[in-house]
């Protein structure tokens, strides 16, 4: 295996991420927002009816997209293979408060690097919060931490996540009239690409992320455990190529105020992307990657996404999600229940058997 | 023999790091996915061992030996 090349093709795949990232916005997704998976991901939550924040219900086509061509590349390369029964429920309630992170900070680990390349240094903090987050994961790997292992599953249940993404998009298209589309002007939700732009992107980014493994939590991790550069340089690649687009199409604004979809309040910021960050190093990969390991077949990253989808529910139907004003009270408190929880999960997985 | 068979990302290669740092010459090791493949092979390279690997049913067996 050639290592030199592995690099190379994670840096040209960040580019073209990064690029897409941006450009995206462009084709008419929220600003900063070109791709987010929590943001999208509660979108879809709220576009089932799961939630009724009239902002963000919309059936994103990326995230569709990102496990339909994770999957298709997966089958092409052979690499679909249906794993599970590594700690389900503990994964689904990791899910869960990463999605309340998330929503603290108003971005996943993608968006906040997409942020950045938009010149909104809060993302800054919450950058900071994100690393401290993986360094407290990396300390109980360090440990001993194991979710222990998955078995070999029967192909369908490996399907079940791309054939619910089937009938998502079926629902989008179709668009019945239990499903909840944001109202033109009522927010992010109603901000969006053409349908086939966006699921065009996200097939694309999907297949680009199954063949790279590029994580947004594994760069940091892999760097400061292994000392392995590749998947942080797939981090830089993306910053690098967003802002670099940004500043081409004139939507790079320096500053901490009045950015879009974000706020102010640094130290919330900060926490909130803690909780992201270590709730993803036990969770073994970011929003995105868990995305692409459940199209390539594995039944516990499937029900990562359904606890980030629960979870999104319930930071807005009790107002746990920041928005452009701040943090609520509720989120705070949510955010630290969820730093409580996930340091019990780590305590509790790691053992000296499992080293 | 070391068995990583069903560890997620980064398991396989903290296991692997752990076992290396007895300095052995070869050691073997079991892995059920093409990303632990790549992922064990890089970190063992990069510490001064080859790495070669050979499907054996549904899984991957790594023979590592010291350059």
């Amino acid at each position: 295996m050639d290592l030199k090349k592995e690099k190379t093709m994670i840096i040209i795949a960040g580019l073209i991420i990064g690029a897409i990232g941006s450009l995206l916005v462009l084709a008419g997704n929220p600003a900063n927002m070109g791709f987010c998976i929590a943001c999208f991901l509660r979108d879809i939550s709220g576009g089932l009816g799961l939630h009724r924040a009239a902002a963000v219900q919309y059936i994103r086509p990326e995230i569709i997209g990102l496990v339909l061509g994770a999957f298709i590349i997966a089958v092409a390369k052979k690499e679909f293979l249906p794993r599970g029964g590594s700690s389900p429920m503990t994964r689904f309630i990791l899910g869960f408060f990463v999605m309340i992170g998330c929503l603290m900070f108003l971005g996943c680990p993608f968006r906040m690097v997409l942020r950045l390349a938009g010149g909104d240094w809060n993302a800054i903090l919450g950058l900071v919060g994100f690393v401290i987050g993986i360094l407290i994961g990396i300390y109980f790997l360090n440990r001993g931490y194991s979710l222990k292992r998955t078995y070999t599953l029967p192909k369908l249940e490996g399907a079940m996540l791309p054939i619910v993404m089937v009938v998502l998009l079926v629902l989008l298209v179709a668009a019945p009239a239990f499903i909840f589309f944001s109202e033109a002007g009522a927010g992010p939700g109603a901000l969006h690409a053409a349908i086939a732009v966006s699921l065009a992107a996200g097939i694309i980014v999907g297949i680009l992320a199954q063949r790279t493994r590029l994580c947004m939590v594994g760069g940091v991790r892999d760097a400061v455990l292994f000392k392995e550069f590749k998947l942080l340089a797939g981090f830089v690649a993306i910053i690098v190529a967003a802002l670099v687009v940004n500043v081409a199409i004139g939507k790079f604004t320096g500053g901490f105020a009045g950015q879009p979809v974000a706020h102010t309040d640094g130290l919330w910021n900060c926490l909130g992307m803690v909780l992201v960050g270590f709730g993803c190093v036990l969770l073994g990969g970011c929003p995105l990657r868990q995305l692409i390991l459940a199209g390539e077949g594995n039944a516990d990253s499937a029900i990562t996404i359904l606890g980030l989808i629960v979870g999104a529910a319930f930071c807005h139907n009790f107002g746990l999600a920041s928005s452009g004003a701040g943090p609520t009270a509720n989120g705070q408190i949510a955010v630290i229940i969820g730093l409580i929880v996930v340091l019990v999960i780590a305590l509790m997985n790691s053992r000296k058997q499992n080293a | 023999m070391i068995d990583a068979r069903g560890r997620s990302c980064p398991e396989p290669v903290i296991m692997v790091k752990k076992a290396l740092a007895s300095k052995e010459n070869e050691y073997t090791m079991l892995v059920d996915n093409p990303t632990s493949v790549e992922n064990v092979t890089r970190f063992a390279e990069h510490n001064g061992y080859s790495v070669v690997s050979a499907a054996e049913g549904e899984d991957f067996k790594l023979t590592i030996t010291k350059k």
